[in-house]
């Protein structure tokens, strides 16, 4: 896209989508770091990670804000709308996506204290859970270069990760038929998976917004199918 | 130009393989355009887009300068009424289509008389028949409570936003089926223009409108329809909520998103 009369106004834009590459690193590595607590059993890290959550928060509503701004000042229209107007709700998905990764580590920490009862240890989580930390990153790299290619690849990807989630659901299960005493454990293990599983879902919003973005075209609630139909077209 | 949407609307005007010259300079390329009936349509564009000679056409304001020549038709439906066509007299063409032009221009007569007029040109003598009718327009140009006490005031006495709402009633006054407005708020302030604003958007339910303006946001606000002209053509026709959220064609879209020069 080339650029406004207002060289102001690129400005503003431009800073939206550099804090919310920012952010989503933050959120990333708020993630990651959630993940190699669980699988190391990393106290201290636990207790970073959610102390660093409030930094999310604090990116979440800096950058509504200044879309807000945005909105007021120069009444932007067509790409530009669609722009701000997607900008405000990734922003949303990251901050939820931070949550998840809060919850992961709070999960591990009541695993931690309850101590050696039941699996620890599911190497599917810990591998989905690096599945779903790349789509984040790949998302938000999509999304600062409207990729809708990539954007389609991210709902399969999503798809992906559901189907992880059930087998990992089924694998406690065993667990939990087998010896009632893993009962609290594998629940808190399902939990994680869980969050990975959700972390996905949000990863997958940020996708159709790309789409939307892009293409003018609001691709929610469509299946990878129907999205797919949707970037082909015209 | 892209084809405008597929719209199930009753037309009350169209525009067919309208061109435009003043003498030499083709100013007006081929336009085709419809204009629904009760519906807001606003024509935007950067200056010298003939957006302003479009809207002119309609009540055949060119035919007063030599040298001026177009082609094509303005059809008024249903009676398919070509308004450009020599032998319609574009006396009665004005009856049908009345238009209110960028600054008030208020006759140096009274209130009263401002919006009389019209009807008296058609010959209307009777006085309750005036007097209804100068307070009907007047009411539905949202101005009659705050001149009913003052009707043989001077018009100029009043302030630009009621002169322009005056003006609004004066082209009210003998009923006619499109309204054509030509940047009817670029001399007021936001006060005024928000409440022109507001009764365009009550007038649409009883007459057809076509609105030119420089402000984009302007005609994001009050229309249904959007054209967009560039170099004397109609780029890009819609829908008002798919011309400012996802236009089809990038030049619109450079136009509206700021992009554009």
């Amino acid at each position: 896209m080339s650029e406004h009369l207002s060289r102001q106004f690129d400005a503003e834009l431009d800073g939206i989508r550099a804090s919310l590459t920012r952010m989503g690193g933050m959120v990333e590595e708020q993630v990651r770091s959630a993940l190699t607590a669980f699988a190391e059993g990393d106290r201290d890290l636990i207790e970073l990670v959610i102390a660093r959550d409030a930094g999310v928060d604090e990116m979440e509503i800096a950058i509504d804000t200044a879309c807000m701004h945005v909105i007021a000042r120069r009444q932007p229209t067509a790409i530009d709308l669609r722009m701000v107007m997607s900008a405000g709700k990734v922003v949303t998905d990251l901050e939820r996506i931070g949550d998840e990764a809060k919850k992961i580590a709070r999960a591990t920490r009541k695993i931690l204290e309850r101590g050696s009862h039941g699996p620890t240890q599911i190497l599917e989580v810990r591998h989905t859970g690096e599945l779903a930390a790349t789509m984040l990153n790949r998302v938000l790299d999509a999304f600062v270069r409207l990729d809708i290619e990539t954007a389609a690849d991210i709902v399969r990807c999503d798809r992906e990760i559901d189907q992880h989630f059930r087998a990992i659901v089924r694998q406690l299960i065993t667990y939990m038929m087998e010896d009632p005493r893993t009962i609290s454990t594998a629940l808190d293990i399902v939990f994680i998976a869980k969050s990975v599983e959700r972390i996905g879902d949000h990863c997958k919003n940020v996708a159709e917004d790309i789409v939307y973005i892009a293409k003018g075209r609001d691709v929610r609630h469509m299946g990878l199918d129907g999205l797919k139909r949707e970037i082909a077209a015209e | 130009m892209l084809h405008p949407p597929v719209t199930n609307l009753p037309i009350k005007a169209e525009v067919r393989n309208f061109n435009f010259f003043y003498g030499n300079f083709h100013a007006l390329k081929n336009v085709n355009l419809p204009l629904c009936e009760k519906k807001v349509t606003a024509m935007i564009g950067p200056s010298g887009c003939g957006k302003s000679t479009l809207l002119r056409s309609f009540n055949r304001m060119h035919d007063l300068y030599p040298g001026n020549r177009y082609e094509g038709a303005i059809v008024l439906h249903p009676d398919q009424t070509n308004l450009l066509d020599p032998r319609v007299d574009p006396i009665e063409v004005r009856m049908r289509l009345s238009m209110v032009f960028q600054k008030p221009n208020p006759f140096p007569k009274s209130i009263y008389e401002n919006v009389a007029y019209g009807l008296r040109v058609r010959g209307i003598k009777k006085r309750s028949i005036l007097d209804d009718k100068v307070e009907e327009a007047l009411t539905s140009a949202a101005l009659w409570h705050e001149v009913k006490h003052r009707l043989k005031d001077m018009a100029f006495a009043l302030s630009g936003g009621q002169q322009q709402r005056m003006c609004i009633a004066r082209a009210l006054a003998t009923a006619p089926e499109i309204l054509l407005f030509d940047e009817p708020t670029s001399a007021l302030d936001p006060i005024a223009t928000g409440s022109i604003e507001e009764l365009i958007n009550e007038l649409k339910h009883q007459i057809t409108i076509l609105i030119v303006t420089h402000n984009m946001q302007q005609a994001a606000r009050v229309s249904d329809f959007t054209a967009y002209m560039y170099l004397g053509e109609l780029i890009e026709f819609g829908n008002t909520n798919e011309i400012f959220i996802k236009p089809r064609d990038k030049r619109t879209e450079d136009y509206i998103t700021g992009r554009f020069g």
